[in-house]
């Protein structure tokens, strides 16, 4: 029997394995790359409004004087909006998927709230600003100015896009994030926990306050984590809904702008090269926020997965 | 010591039970009533005209999207021809060839962290690095920064996959004097070709769907998709505009083409569910 | 609570014939009953893991419940307190009485019932709270106490647990810092601290070293004046220092119930006999 092969298949093997490596490294490459090339084309703006550019609330295209303060601040406001509703719901959510519902309802439930995070997010903005913000103008947000009266957080005229309506939006995108990673944190809680907890005559509730949350409460951080990346990154559905007005305003009411719409809004229009930089500048900024917020959720992650690993 | 009576700590338990419930019911109802909502008035939208011809004039009626759904059939292809093949062979990399060293601990966690960037950095990224330098909007940077977002998602289900291949079926095959590289394109990628396929089919799933990496790349265009470099129409940037303008017959487009999407992005998730759940 | 005559003595014999002979408690210990276990069957789904077991436990005594892994001990015990029913396919007939109550009736307050029939698991179990508040957490289930009482009834159970004096410095640090033997007391203090009537222990000690392990059983000798104890172990010769009375499980079945001594020195069964000789198992 003659032999198949030369010296051919050790040229095949290290050219595959040269392939391989050289894919692997690519996302080193890239993610190298887009902080070295979000950093050079920003240089214009660095240069010329320095670490004030963080601070100032200017955005003046005809002057050229642009400052990331309102697109901060906007961010910022939505996103917190967007974790103070969706954290609790999702612990909820979780709890009924893993402690109440039997696993024939908890299923299908389960699998609805992940398709809320198969939806494109450019249809979240479509749904809020068609739906969402009208009834926000004409029911939610009058309703609310009666309630909480003459609070200056519910001050304005109820336009319905602004702020409020783009955290609520985002609350609803980072849901099923949050919940499932929850959801498989609270199912990762060993039973024999649950039981030492049952054995002493607790509740259901009683059990998951003290025992499942104190046992997944570094998982629950991860997992806020990832939503938080997800909410401050977020652009069509915020772009859609708030308002895009470079303004720092009292009221939840009022339109505002956050980092990655005024990317979406004004980055194709932006003809001065000043004004084009100020923009990049702003996805630096976005970039090593998410960079930075990724990185401790993933640190995060993986630290508990191998002590998860360690003593079961 | 004095006793707590029980009744109280049951019916907080129980108005736990029943808020818990109501949550999820809640989540659930928005899920439905966004798609009632897409569907309701996208299918208002629908009929053949709109698939298959060019849009009408800003302010007229008629018209129809066929060019924008051309247009993000191929940038997704094309993300697909690009991503996919690097996605898998940076997995292949970490499962098979790495494994335990800091470069693959390195690229896994990077590719992680990848994932979680927002789309619209991407976005500027591939803006900065082929549609500056080339001067032009074109179809090929939405073509690659969609690739961008398909790459870490493929790499890390396809380390995952080959992680889950049994040792043994790994080392039967290199005993049979079978080369690393054919082992693991014939066997292992056979074995776990339920698995890869449902990853690829997820991120296939989320960049077609996705608007923000295209805003600064393929921009978007009236026209049909001629060649891939100049500005390419697609369904997401078409919806982002139309839903700003002031024209009800746009609008209406816009919901059409979220119909398409909406589909089209659940078809292929719930596609892939099914098979990850039948591989179980 | 359901009206059922609370019996005097043992509840009325099952219809079933016994097993086997020997399973009732010899006439010399007939102490009173604190556990009375009539015709009780288990399934996990289809399975049947436990067929018609009776047997009466003693107040106030060590009652050991010893045979071969997957012989169903465990989960004999674990109908006791209706822990099974966390898990959806596990399903128990036949009756099982505390003190005249039939817990598996139906409209019994399991919680109440867990607060009478503590439990110790295999391995430890703190919860991920401090020392002081996994006592705390049991204690304000139960009781209305705070401030000074809540310490008094703190201290007290983790004296009684024989691990005061490890952890007074500690009170406020992980529970699970501390190690793996410190941390069973810790469970048996816990348990304790809600007053039950009678403790649950599910091979206490397996997880644990031997220093560890007969610190425990020191403690279980001391404990068994105040409450009645059930503790299941693979361990013979645990069995016979620690219990007075002893049942021996077979694939499901009490093939011998007696008290420890006779058991052990005069087993009136063949597979029994067997058993404790190591012929297998």
């Amino acid at each position: 029997m003659r032999r198949a092969h030369g010296r051919a298949p050790l040229v095949a093997e290290g050219l595959f394995r040269a392939a391989a490596f050289a894919c692997a490294g690519f996302v080193l490459v890239v993610m190298a790359g887009l902080f070295v090339v979000l950093l050079y084309r920003s240089r214009l703006s660095i240069d010329r409004f320095g670490w004030g550019f963080l601070w100032s609330a200017a955005w003046d295209p005809v002057r050229d004087n642009f400052g990331a303060a309102s697109s901060i601040f906007g961010t910022v406001a939505s996103t917190v909006i967007a974790m103070v509703i969706a954290v609790p719901l999702s612990l909820v959510i979780a709890l009924f998927l893993v402690e109440v519902a039997p696993p024939r309802l908890a299923r299908p439930v389960s699998y609805g709230i992940e398709l809320l995070a198969g939806i494109p997010s450019i249809i979240y903005g479509m749904w809020g600003l068609f739906v969402l913000a009208p009834l926000m103008a004409t029911n939610v947000q009058p309703a609310m100015q009666k309630v909480f009266g003459k609070l200056p957080l519910f001050a304005g005229p109820p336009m319905g896009i602004g702020i409020l309506t783009a955290g609520l939006v985002l609350a609803l995108m980072v849901l099923p994030f949050i919940t499932a990673v929850v959801r498989d944190v609270f199912a990762l809680v060993p039973p024999v926990m649950k039981e030492a907890g049952y054995g002493l005559g607790a509740t259901t509730w009683e059990v998951t306050r003290k025992v499942t949350v104190g046992y997944g409460m570094k998982g629950i951080v991860g997992g806020v984590f990832l939503g938080l990346g997800r909410a401050i990154g977020e652009t069509m559905a915020v772009t859609f809904v708030i308002g895009n007005d470079h303004r720092i305003a009292a009221s939840l009411f009022a339109s505002g702008n956050s980092i990655a719409s005024t990317l979406a809004n004004e980055f194709t229009e932006a003809s001065e090269p000043v004004y084009l930089s100020a923009l990049v500048e702003l996805g630096l900024i976005l970039f090593v926020v998410t960079l930075v917020i990724q990185v401790l959720a993933q640190l995060w992650l993986t630290r508990l997965a191998r002590q998860a690993g360690s003593t079961s | 010591m004095r006793r707590r009576p029980a009744w109280p700590r049951k019916a907080v338990d129980a108005a736990v039970k029943v808020a818990s419930a109501l949550a999820a019911a809640l989540g659930l109802g928005f899920l439905a009533w966004i798609l009632f909502v897409v569907l309701r008035h996208g299918a208002a939208a629908l009929n053949w005209t709109f698939l298959t011809s060019l849009p009408s004039a800003p302010g007229g009626s008629g018209g129809g999207l066929g060019n924008a759904i051309l247009g993000t059939a191929l940038m997704t292809l094309l993300a697909c021809v690009f991503g996919v093949p690097i996605g898998l062979l940076a997995g292949v990399y970490l499962a098979e060839y790495s494994r335990g060293t800091r470069f693959a601990t390195t690229v896994r966690f990077l590719a992680n962290v990848m994932m979680g960037i927002p789309s619209i950095i991407i976005g500027l990224f591939v803006y900065a690095v082929m549609v500056l330098p080339s001067g032009h909007f074109s179809g090929w940077a939405g073509g690659v920064a969609l690739a961008l977002l398909v790459l870490p998602v493929v790499a890390r289900t396809t380390e995952d996959m080959l992680a889950m291949v049994p040792n043994a079926l790994r080392e039967s095959a290199l005993a049979l004097g079978s080369p690393h590289w054919r082992a693991t394109l014939r066997i292992l990628f056979r074995a776990s070709r339920a698995g890869l396929l449902t990853g690829v089919l997820l991120a296939v799933a989320r960049v077609s769907g996705e608007t923000a990496p295209l805003l600064f790349t393929a921009l978007n265009s009236p026209y049909w998709p001629r060649s891939l470099s100049g500005p390419t129409a697609n369904l997401t940037v078409t919806i982002f505009n139309y839903a700003m303008s002031p024209y009800p017959a746009w609008q209406q487009a816009a919901w059409g083409a979220s119909f398409i999407i909406v589909v089209g992005v659940l078809a292929l998730t719930v596609v892939s569910r099914t098979l990850t759940r039948e591989r179980k | 609570m359901t009206s059922t005559p609370p019996p005097d003595v043992a509840p009325p014999r099952p219809a079933v014939p016994e097993p086997a002979a020997g399973v009732q408690a010899p006439a010399a210990a007939a102490a009173k009953t604190k556990v009375s276990v009539r015709g009780l069957n288990f399934y996990y789904g289809e399975q049947q893991a436990l067929f018609d077991n009776s047997l009466d436990v003693p107040a106030g005594s060590v009652t050991a419940i010893i045979g071969p892994s997957g012989c169903g001990k465990s989960t004999h015990i674990r109908v006791y307190n209706r822990i099974f029913e966390l898990y959806r396919d596990q399903r128990a007939s036949g009756e099982v009485w505390l003190d005249g109550e039939n817990v598996l009736a139906p409209g019994v307050d399991v919680i109440e019932l867990r607060r009478r029939v503590g439990m110790i698991f295999q391995k430890p179990t703190p919860f991920p709270l401090t020392v002081y508040e996994n006592l705390a957490y049991g204690l304000r289930l139960h009781y209305r106490v705070k401030g000074s009482e809540l310490d008094d009834r703190i201290e007290q159970a983790l004296r009684a647990a024989a691990l005061w004096d490890e952890v007074k410095d500690k009170l406020h640090r992980s529970g699970s810092a501390l190690s793996g033997g410190q941390q069973q007391r810790l469970c048996i203090a816990r348990a304790i601290a809600v007053e039950p009537e009678v403790l649950l222990m599910d091979e206490p000690t397996s997880a644990i070293d031997p220093v560890a392990t007969s610190r425990i059983e020191e403690l279980v000798v001391q404990l068994k004046a105040t409450y009645t104890i059930v503790i299941v172990t693979h361990n013979m010769q645990q069995a016979a220092r620690l219990s007075d009375f002893t049942g021996f499980f077979y694939q499901g079945r009490i093939i011998e119930f007696g008290t420890t001594t006779e058991l052990f020195t005069n087993p009136k069964q063949k597979q029994t006999e067997d058993y404790i000789t190591g012929r297998f198992g």
